[in-house]
């Protein structure tokens, strides 16, 4: 008998598999971007601005190009092409020009022979700033100096706001909004700036091709969408610029704007040598985007026997310096704020504003995070004013399918609301622990803070949704390759992005479903040889992946079946149904739907807290979470352990400190993400309500366990305090003073 | 200048600048790129070697501190038999997500399976919480790390 015929089959569709790339990670093998390496490489630096405000007015280079180990330091001045860059405007400079608009902005870019020679020959470059005056409070922003005099962001479709500093401003007006209630909450709520914190920081190798061409190896999320970007301000042709995913070590939205793509290939067709980035810890802090910083506004109307009928909510996210995604976080923040809730009546005003805080953009739960920590809080209020259970309040007012979204969208895919909140609320928490206990089981844990005195349990729950792919008339959409070989094995190729996510696993769970055969092989995820497969975000590559995956693997069947056998080669690009945009003025939809579906999970949260010195334990979380259809239900446990992971960082611990839009908290010393001792157990149930348009009824389910989490944990902490803790996050002194 | 020292039980000499960490002289110059470069201040553990049977964050450890003695790295712990039973473990838990944290954890696994083959979750949550992860929000750690000590209930 031969090894292959005692192999066990591999995964299908439904089942837990074992990842394809675990064995080289566990085995230290996997080539993350900060890994790659090339004969004659030189090392990147890249000199930051150290002022969130300032006017250049020079930048001596002299001293730094004759540095030892020094083969170019480039400027502005250098960029052959467009001079800027961004995902929705072209807002951002490559290399800053003639002022800087954030802390950490970059200035200018050195290769050298080693990554010292680069750090000190940057270093020696002497830029002379001329101070101006920060716009750091978001709320102040619409009265400042305009950041982008050429306002950039209008024109674009969305409603055209003349104020200053406005990235967008949407109303979102939904029957009648001077509707009354018998009851009326109040509140006004405020996030903090999260990190992705993915522990694996920006890096890439870029490699002349010798033709004037260049080839960037680079941790992303969206290969074709950083080609068209860069492709411009290098002066290139898009088929000039290949761009090749190196392993990626976590994303979480973080990696959808550029980092190191056109500084890296810059210096190599200068240089003619391959280049290689890798920021550190602190860098990386200033590299990338973050979760906006959001104050939000709230008045919930209902009536005694517990309807909600009238919601009014005014949102203010602060976008930073540059554009990145704020606009489409600011309507997502804007559909979604009403939790998933049935609302006849509603009001939603939704503002992004341009400042010199660290440009935001996208992350896990974009834009959905922030309104379901405020409405989530105000579903509480409305139960204590109503002396409602918060269950029963929340099933009274649940969303289902046949009901309308506020931007008038009819409900019609999968939406279990109801459901999730049921199975949530029979989710059975464990007793309170005995005292005396180790004090690790403890708030302040090893720290040995209390013997139990002081410390009390509370018990959230909170329910959140988003949607599922883009939205507003972005429809984007997913190729797939399959390449059907004579002996009965099969090559795929897709450029969607293994960030950690384990897309991989659901391409080849797919293909062997469909395929019937486990002989297949993954080629590598480039923009060379397939069409784009869209980003790894919105929840939204499970989804549009196995769609495109299925259909070109049932498209060269049919082919082979066709030409009677033989070698067969066939690509399929999927789409999903189309969404139209918001109305600019009005906020309703302008066609059938502005989102293509929807998902939901509720999450109660057992936390104990020590009111004496304000530390918090979270003790367990239980959570139902509609997935539609599982593809690989192990991953999917990952997925929603994992965003409450981070929910809770937002919730207890997470946030960027800026001070006149300095970072001063650039590190894991002082920006602080759950450990292995903050973490309590999950129970987690799952909900396969298929979703009829989407391939086999799957979901996304990355981001609903991020949204919801915060807002269940934040509750527990209230319960257990008793104070309205209307901000997150919750910070000692929030508790105890 | 020069060092030499033990990796994964072979001796190897490479030259080194004076300020490079041990992480450094791992992955750019002996070809050892499991160690992973994640905060290169101590804080997340994903660099974690074992120093003379020590675990430490090879980041804080300078190349020219470590002539003469021995490192076992993420890549000395697989045999030509297969995995270490720790890998093997991460894998089959589903414990592996992005991965970058990957190697520390399970360095730090092994060194804790070998100074308490049957760990409590408490132990297991104290002696892993030097190790950041990302991802998973370690409860599928913790089930690779009860499958590899056999404690699984």
């Amino acid at each position: 008998m031969s090894a292959t015929e005692t192999r066990p089959r591999l995964g299908r569709i439904g089942e837990s598999v074992r990842r394809s790339d675990g064995t080289p990670k566990v085995r230290g093998e996997f080539a993350y971007a900060s890994d790659l390496h090339a004969a004659d490489m030189l090392w990147g630096h890249t000199l930051r601005s150290p002022h969130a405000h300032a006017r250049i007015v020079e930048i001596d280079l002299s001293q730094a190009v004759g540095m030892p180990g020094v083969h170019a330091v480039l400027t502005h001045e250098d960029v052959p092409g467009r001079k800027t860059y961004g995902l929705e405007f072209s807002d951002q400079p490559v290399l800053a020009i003639d002022r800087v608009r954030y802390f950490g902005e970059p200035v200018a870019v050195v290769a050298a022979e080693h990554p010292e020679q680069a750090r000190r020959a940057a270093e020696s470059i002497r830029v002379t700033y001329e101070l101006l005056e920060p716009v750091a409070d978001s709320e102040r922003a619409t009265e400042m100096e305009p950041l982008h005099p050429d306002r950039p962001t209008m024109g674009h479709g969305y409603r055209d706001d003349p104020r200053p500093n406005v990235v967008r401003h949407m109303v979102i007006r939904h029957g009648d909004p001077d509707t009354t209630g018998d009851v009326t909450v109040e509140g006004v709520y405020e996030v903090g700036s999260q990190d992705q914190a993915f522990l694996g920081p920006e890096s890439g190798l870029a490699v002349p091709d010798g033709e004037g061409g260049v080839d960037i190896y680079v941790a992303t999320q969206w290969l074709h969408v950083d080609r068209d970007q860069v492709a411009p301000c290098l002066g290139l042709p898009p088929e000039q610029v290949r761009v090749h995913l190196a392993g990626v070590g976590g994303a979480f939205g973080g990696r959808e704007d550029l980092s190191m793509q056109i500084h890296g290939a810059l210096l190599a067709l200068h240089t003619n040598r391959p280049v290689k980035f890798v920021y550190n810890r602190e860098e990386s802090f200033t590299g990338h985007v973050h979760r906006h910083p959001a104050k939000i506004w709230c008045e919930h109307r209902a009536t005694r026997d517990g309807r909600v009928v009238c919601v009014r909510m005014r949102i203010l996210l602060d976008g930073g310096a540059y554009a990145s995604s704020s606009t489409a976080v600011t309507s997502n923040a804007a559909s979604f704020a009403l939790g998933p809730y049935r609302v006849d009546n509603a009001l939603i005003e939704s503002t992004s504003v341009y400042t010199n805080n660290p440009p935001c953009g996208a992350m896990r739960g974009f834009g959905a995070v922030q309104t379901c920590f405020a409405s989530e809080a105000q579903m509480d209020k409305l139960a204590a004013a109503l002396a409602i259970d918060p269950v029963e309040l929340r099933l009274l007012n649940a969303l289902a399918p046949g009901d309308h979204l506020p931007t008038g969208q009819f409900v019609d895919g999968a939406l279990p609301v109801a459901e999730v909140i049921r199975r949530t609320a029979a989710l059975v928490p464990p007793a309170p622990e005995e005292l005396p206990r180790d004090p690790i089981r403890l708030p302040g844990g090893a720290g040995n803070t209390t013997r139990g005195e002081g410390v009390r349990r509370g018990v959230g729950f909170a329910v959140g949704f988003k949607n599922i792919c883009y939205s507003e008339g972005f429809d984007d959409s997913c190729a797939a390759r399959v390449q059907l070989h004579a002996d009965g094995s099969a090559t795929i190729h897709c450029a969607a992005t293994e960030v950690g996510q384990g897309v991989t696993d659901v391409i080849l769970q797919v293909a062997r479903t469909e395929l019937g055969t486990d002989e297949i092989a993954l080629a590598p995820h480039t923009t060379a040889s397939v069409g784009s497969a869209g980003s790894a975000s919105a929840s939204r590559l499970t989804w549009m992946v196995s769609g495109a995956v299925r259909d070109a693997c049932r498209a060269a069947l049919e082919e082979r079946e066709r030409r009677g056998g033989g070698e067969v080669d066939v690509e399929r690009v999927h789409h999903h149904r189309p969404t139209t945009p918001l109305d600019p003025e009005t906020g309703q939809i302008t066609g059938e739907r502005a989102h293509v579906a929807l998902a939901v999970a509720a999450m109660r949260a057992v936390v104990e807290v020590d009111v004496d010195l304000g530390l918090t334990r979270v003790v367990w979380v239980g959570t139902a979470q509609d997935v539609g259809k599982a593809i690989n239900p192990q991953a999917v446990h990952g997925q929603i352990e994992g965003g409450t992971a981070q929910g809770l960082g937002l919730a207890l611990m997470e946030e960027i400190q800026t001070r006149d839009g300095r970072i001063g908290n650039a590190s894991f010393t002082d920006y602080l993400i759950p450990t292995a001792l903050d973490m309590p157990p999950v129970a987690v149930d799952l909900v396969e309500d298929p979703e009829p348009d989407s391939p086999y009824g799957a979901k996304g389910v990355g981001e609903p366990p991020a949204i919801v989490s915060v807002a269940a944990i934040a509750a527990a902490v209230r319960d257990a305090t008793g104070k309205e803790l209307a901000r997150v996050p919750i910070r000692a002194d929030d508790i105890c003073l | 200048m020069r060092v030499s020292l033990t990796v994964n039980g072979e001796p190897r000499k490479t030259d080194v600048w004076g300020g490079e960490s041990l992480m450094y002289a791992l992955r750019e110059r002996l070809d050892l790129p499991g160690s992973k470069n994640a905060c290169e201040q101590g804080e997340c553990g994903s660099c974690s070697v074992l120093l003379d049977g020590v675990l430490v964050c090879s980041c804080l450890v300078l190349a020219a501190q470590a002539d003469g003695h021995a490192v076992t790295t993420v890549e000395g712990l697989a045999s030509d038999d297969g995995l270490h039973r720790v890998q093997e473990a991460f894998v089959a838990a589903g414990a592996v997500q992005c991965g970058f944290c990957t190697p520390g954890l399970v360095v730090a696994t092994v060194d804790l399976l070998e100074r308490s083959p049957a760990p409590t979750d408490d132990e297991i949550r104290e002696a892993l919480s030097g190790n950041l992860c990302r991802c998973t929000g370690y409860q599928k750690i913790f089930d690779a790390v009860r499958l590899a000590a056999g404690t699984v209930a």
